[in-house]
C-alpha cells in the first residue's frame, strides 16, 4: 500500500510542534525548511538573539534529516562512511561526522546518535536515502528515513540545564557534551542529547510526534522562570555563526547537488581536517583525501574578524595585491564577538593566520550604496565559545 | 523576372527563423511555403468551428531564448506560459505526480520508493550537466574534426573545453550516455518500475527506437536542455497555439523587409554550371537568387527537388541512407467539456499538466514491439494535454482542446501503405486508451483529428513523419547531421544551404538550425552577423 496522495494539498508541510509555533509567531514569519515550515522568528530577532546568549531559547529543529541504520553491520557501515575514528563512539554517545564520494568531496556533515552497539540515528542537513544504500551494499544494515517519526526541539543557551532540571529530567546536569541520554515525560520517552548548533550551552530533545505538543507546554511551564524563549531560524543562524559551524548549501555545496564539478570541497578546505583518520583502513574517500593530504587542499575555509561594522555581505576578498581569492560565505554583525565576522573560502595558500585579506563591502544607507575594502584578520577557532559549553555539571546560568 | 538575395524554402519555424536572420542583415529574402498556411509543423490551425489546435508540435520549451530575444518574438506577438507538472497514470488506479514544488515532487516519488525519491537528486544533477555540455554546442556549427582550417580548429578547442570541464568522472559519464538506453540509464538511479517508466517516455519521443534501444538516453536532453524564462526544464505552451511561434517569426521576419509567400509550392532548385540559380515553382514560375536555403529535409532536398545530376553520388547515397523513420501520430480532439480523470479527481492541479499512460517499461518495450511489426502500438505510449486548462483562447468557454502524441506509430502498415481505415482503427486504439484512464472522455468529443505518419508526410512535409526531420540517434548527431560533409549547413552545390531540423543541433521547436544556417550564409556573404552565438550561464 502506498503512502495518500492528498499530501499535494500543503505543499508545506506543519511540524508537530506547529499549533504551538504558530500561536507563539506574533509576526508571522515563516521560512520554508524543505517540506515543512518552520518560524523565522517570533517576536523580535534580536531579542530572540539575546534570550538564547542570556537565558535560553527554544528551537524547533523536526526538519532536519534523520536517518535510522541498524543491523549487526550498522557499526562496520557507519565507520565505513564517515571519515572520522569511531571507535570512542559508545552508545550513548553522540558524535559529529563528515562524510564523503569517492573523490573525497563532502556530501554532507551531521550528527551521529549511537542508540546501541548496532543502532545509530544520523542527522543531517541533507537527504541522504540514496547515498546511504548505495553505499551499503555489502553490509547487513537496515536503512531508513526517520524524519517524520521523530519530533525536535534545540534548548540551548546558559539557563537551558536549568530549564530541563525544572521540567524534573532528574540527572540532567551530568550530561556531558555529545552525551545523551533518556528520561520518562508524561508517559512517552524524551531523549535528551547535550548538542547543539549555537556553540553554547544547550540540548536536543527528541520525542515521538503525539507527545510533541505536551512538550512544548512543559518546557515553556517550566522555562517561565529562567528566561525562555522561542527562536526562530534567524536568531540560530546568527549563532551558529558566530560559533563557526559550516552549514551545507550555504559554505559549501553538498558533493551530490554539484553539477559543476568544481565546485565541492573536501574536509581539508572546510577546516575539517581534525575530523579525517587517514589512519583509519578503510573509508569512503580515503584514497582521494590521503592524495589531498600528499599535495595539499586547493581551498582553505577561513573565519575573519572584518574591519568597521558592515556586514560583508557575499563579499569577495582579495589579497594584498588586489587579486580576488575567494568570497564570504555567511557574516554578521556578532554582538558577542562586538566584530563584523565572516566565513569565506578563499584558495590556497591564501587564509593563513596572520594573512592580510581584504572584504570589497557594498552596503546601502538611505538608498545610497557605499563601497568599502575592509581589511580581515583571520581568527583561529570559533568567534564566540563559553567555558559553560564545555563544563558538566553546567552552572546554573 | 524576379531576383532575390536568397530564397528559404518551406515556411516552418526553421525556414522562418533563418529568413528572418537573413533579412535583418540586410538582404531580399522570399520564403516559400507550398502550403496556404505557414508554420510547418508549428502550426495552429481552426479545423472545428472556434477551436484552436496546435495540430503537431504543442509544447514549447526548446525554443532558444537567444533568438526570442534577439528576433524580438515577444513583441512580434509570442507569450509561452508554462504549465505545470505531469502524470503517470498506473494500471492499479493510482497515479505518480510529477509536480512542480520539488519537495512535493520528492514526497510522490516517495510514495513508490523511499531511496529514488533520494535518487531523483542525483539523476536531476547528472542529466543537468548533459544539458550543460550540449546547450554549449546548440547555437554553433559543429565544427568539422578533419578540417585544419582556423576556425573549425577553435571551434574543436572550444568543444572540448567544454566537454573538460565536466571532470573526469563527468566525462567517462558522457561518453556512456550517448551510447545507453534510456532503460539502462534509468537503472542506474531508480528501482520503481512506475518511476522509470514516468521519466522514460522522454527518451523515445519521436523516435523509432524501444525504451531498451542504445542512444535512447540523448533523447531525453531534447526534452530536457530547455527552458520557460530560465527554469532549465520547463515546458510551456505557446500561448495562441504553436502556429503563435511561426507567426512570430514571420512577422520579425517581414518587419525587416521579408517576404513570406503562401500557396506556392517548390518544384524544382534551379543549378546552373554547379551553383544555386533560385528555384521553380510548381507551376512553372521561376525565381532567381544566388543564395538558397532548404528547410526540408535531405531526401527531399535531394531526392526530390533536384537533379540528382547536379549532386554528388556521394550524396545522393547518403540522402537515401539518411534515417528518417516515422514512429508517431497525433490526435486533436474539441471536447464539450473536461473529462474527468477518476485517478487525479475534480479539480487536481495536475489536470494542466502532460500526463501519461505506460508505467512500466515493459509496457513501453512492447508498444515499440508492434511497431516493429508493422503496426501501431495496442497499448500505445500517450503525451496528453489539455492546453485549454492553461490557455483561454483555444476554446471557447468551458470547453476544451485535447492534444494527444501518440507512440508508436508505424510510417506503413504492414508494409502498405496507410488507409483510411486503418487511421480510423488507430482512433478506436487511442480513444480506448484514454478511456482507460478517462471513462468519460468519448462522451465529450465533438470532432477529431487524426494524424497518422501519413498524414503529417502529407500535409507538413515530413518525411515518414519522423518529427525531428532525422533520428536523433548518435551517428546523425553533431558533425554528422544530417551526414558527413554536410553537417555545416552548406549544400553539395555552391549557393544551397540546409537549414530544417535535419540539421545540427537537430529536432524540437528550437530554430537553432535556422538561424545557425542564416549564420553561415552571412558568413560567405560577408554581411555584418545579426545571429546570435554561443551560449554561457556561468
Amino acid at each position: 500500500m502506498r503512502p495518500a496522495r492528498e499530501h499535494y494539498r500543503e505543499v508545506v508541510q506543519r511540524t508537530p510542534f506547529h499549533s504551538r509555533t504558530a500561536a507563539a509567531n506574533a509576526l508571522n514569519l515563516w521560512h520554508r525548511w524543505r517540506d515543512y515550515t518552520v518560524a523565522d522568528a517570533y517576536v523580535d530577532v534580536g531579542l530572540e538573539y539575546v534570550a538564547l546568549r542570556n537565558a535560553c531559547a527554544v528551537f524547533d529543529l523536526s526538519p532536519m534529516t534523520k536517518h535510522r541504520i541498524s543491523g549487526p553491520d550498522a557499526a562496520a557501515f557507519v565507520d565505513r562512511l564517515v571519515t572520522r575514528d569511531l571507535t570512542r563512539l559508545r552508545p550513548g554517545r553522540v558524535g559529529y561526522c563528515v562524510w564523503c564520494d569517492d573523490r573525497g568531496q563532502v556530501i554532507d556533515d551531521g550528527t551521529l546518535f549511537r542508540f546501541a552497539d548496532d543502532e545509530f540515528r544520523l542527522c543531517s542537513q541533507e537527504r541522504q536515502l540514496d547515498w546511504l544504500l548505495r553505499s551499503s551494499l555489502g553490509f547487513d544494515v537496515a536503512i531508513r528515513e526517520e524524519t517524520a517519526e521523530v519530533a525536535a526541539l534545540a534548548l540551548q543557551g546558559p539557563t537551558s540545564c536549568a530549564v530541563l532540571a525544572a521540567l524534573g529530567l532528574e540527572g540532567v546536569a551530568g550530561l556531558a557534551p555529545f552525551a545523551m541520554r533518556s528520561f520518562p515525560f508524561a508517559g512517552a520517552e524524551l531523549l535528551v542529547s547535550r548538542t547543539g548548533f549555537t556553540g553554547d550551552l544547550g540540548y536536543e530533545l527528541w520525542i515521538a510526534p503525539a507527545h510533541a505538543e505536551a512538550l512544548w507546554d512543559a518546557l515553556f511551564a517550566a522555562g517561565a522562570a529562567y528566561g525562555l524563549k522561542p527562536m526562530g531560524t534567524h536568531a540560530l543562524e546568527m549563532s551558529r555563526i558566530e560559533a563557526g559551524f559550516i552549514q551545507a548549501g550555504v559554505d559549501f555545496l553538498p558533493a551530490d547537488h554539484a553539477v559543476r564539478t568544481d565546485r565541492t570541497r573536501s574536509p581539508f578546505e572546510l577546516d575539517l581536517g581534525w575530523l579525517v583518520d587517514l589512519s583509519k583502513p578503510n573509508f569512503t574517500g580515503r584514497r582521494a583525501l590521503l592524495e589531498e593530504s600528499r599535495i595539499g587542499p586547493r581551498y582553505r575555509l577561513v573565519r575573519l574578524d572584518v574591519e568597521g561594522n558592515k556586514p560583508a555581505r557575499d563579499a569577495y576578498v582579495y589579497d594584498d595585491k588586489r587579486n580576488v581569492i575567494g568570497a564570504v560565505t555567511s557574516s554578521m554583525w556578532s554582538p558577542m564577538a562586538k566584530a563584523s565576522i565572516a566565513l569565506a573560502s578563499v584558495r590556497q595558500p591564501w587564509g593563513r593566520p596572520g594573512d592580510e585579506l581584504w572584504a570589497e563591502i557594498y552596503y546601502q544607507k538611505e538608498l545610497k550604496w557605499n563601497r568599502f575594502n575592509a581589511r580581515c584578520r583571520v581568527v583561529e577557532g570559533a568567534f564566540y565559545q563559553p567555558p559553560r559549553r564545555r563544563a558538566t555539571p553546567p552552572p546554573p546560568w | 523576372m524576379t531576383r532575390y538575395d536568397a530564397i528559404v524554402v518551406g515556411a516552418g519555424h526553421n525556414g522562418l527563423t533563418s529568413a528572418a536572420f537573413l533579412a535583418r542583415a540586410g538582404l531580399r529574402v522570399l520564403v516559400l511555403e507550398r502550403n496556404p498556411y505557414i508554420g510547418g509543423a508549428t502550426v495552429s490551425r481552426e479545423l472545428h468551428p472556434n477551436w484552436i489546435y496546435s495540430n503537431c508540435s504543442y509544447v514549447c520549451s526548446l525554443l532558444r531564448p537567444e533568438i526570442y530575444r534577439s528576433l524580438e518574438l515577444g513583441r512580434h506577438g509570442l507569450q509561452v506560459v508554462p504549465y505545470g507538472g505531469g502524470v503517470t497514470f498506473t494500471r492499479d488506479g493510482d497515479v505518480l505526480g510529477g509536480y512542480v514544488d520539488k519537495d512535493v515532487k520528492r514526497r510522490e516519488i516517495a510514495r513508490f520508493s523511499r531511496q529514488d525519491a533520494d535518487a531523483y537528486l542525483r539523476y536531476g544533477r547528472d542529466v543537468m550537466r548533459q544539458c550543460r555540455l550540449v546547450r554549449a554546442l546548440l547555437m554553433r556549427t559543429p565544427p568539422d574534426p578533419t578540417s585544419l582550417r582556423p576556425r573549425d580548429l577553435r571551434e574543436l578547442v572550444h568543444v572540448a573545453s567544454e566537454f573538460g570541464k565536466l571532470g573526469e568522472a563527468a566525462i567517462y559519464d558522457t561518453l556512456r550516455f550517448y551510447m545507453m538506453s534510456i532503460a539502462d540509464y534509468l537503472g542506474e538511479y531508480f528501482e520503481s518500475d512506475v518511476v522509470k517508466a514516468n521519466f522514460a517516455g522522454s527518451g523515445i519521443i519521436g523516435t523509432a527506437l524501444g525504451v531498451q534501444s542504445p542512444g535512447t538516453a540523448y533523447v531525453l536532453l531534447h526534452h530536457y536542455m530547455g527552458e520557460v524564462d530560465g527554469q532549465m526544464g520547463a515546458w510551456g505552451f505557446a500561448r495562441g497555439g504553436m502556429g503563435a511561434v511561426a507567426k512570430a517569426i514571420a512577422s520579425a521576419c517581414t518587419a525587416s523587409g521579408g517576404e513570406v509567400r503562401v500557396d506556392a509550392p517548390v518544384g524544382r532548385i534551379l543549378v546552373r554550371r554547379g551553383r544555386v540559380t533560385g528555384v521553380a515553382l510548381a507551376n512553372g514560375d521561376e525565381v532567381f537568387a544566388p543564395v538558397v536555403l532548404s528547410a526540408l529535409d535531405p531526401k527531399r532536398t535531394f531526392l526530390g527537388l533536384m537533379d540528382q545530376a547536379d549532386l554528388p553520388p556521394e550524396i545522393v547515397k547518403r540522402a537515401r541512407d539518411f534515417k528518417i523513420r516515422g514512429s508517431s501520430g497525433k490526435l486533436n480532439i474539441a471536447l464539450d467539456g473536461l473529462p474527468s480523470f477518476p485517478a487525479l479527481g475534480p479539480g487536481h492541479p495536475l489536470l494542466a499538466g502532460d500526463m501519461h499512460v505506460l508505467d512500466s517499461l515493459e509496457r513501453f518495450e512492447k508498444a515499440y514491439d508492434d511497431w516493429k511489426a508493422g503496426t501501431w502500438s495496442k497499448d500505445p505510449y500517450l503525451d496528453l494535454l489539455i492546453p485549454t486548462m492553461t490557455d483561454p483562447t483555444m476554446a471557447p468557454p468551458g470547453k476544451h482542446y485535447m492534444s494527444v502524441f501518440v507512440q508508436y506509430v508505424p510510417p506503413k502498415v504492414e508494409g502498405r501503405d496507410w488507409t483510411d481505415a486503418d487511421r480510423d482503427a488507430f482512433r478506436r486504439t487511442v480513444f480506448q486508451q484514454i478511456s482507460r484512464y478517462s471513462p468519460d472522455f468519448e462522451r465529450l468529443v465533438l470532432h477529431a483529428e487524426v494524424r497518422t505518419p501519413r498524414e503529417l508526410e502529407a500535409e507538413v512535409g515530413l518525411t515518414e513523419g519522423n518529427i525531428f526531420q532525422g533520428e536523433l540517434t548518435f551517428d546523425q548527431l553533431l558533425f554528422n547531421r544530417p551526414f558527413p560533409g554536410l553537417a555545416q549547413y552548406r549544400g553539395p552545390v555552391r549557393g544551397l544551404y540546409l537549414c530544417g531540423s535535419a540539421t545540427h543541433p537537430g529536432g524540437g521547436v528550437m530554430a537553432a538550425p535556422g538561424a545557425n544556417a542564416a549564420r553561415e550564409v552571412l558568413l560567405d556573404l560577408r554581411r555584418p552577423a545579426t545571429v546570435p552565438e554561443g551560449w554561457s550561464d556561468d
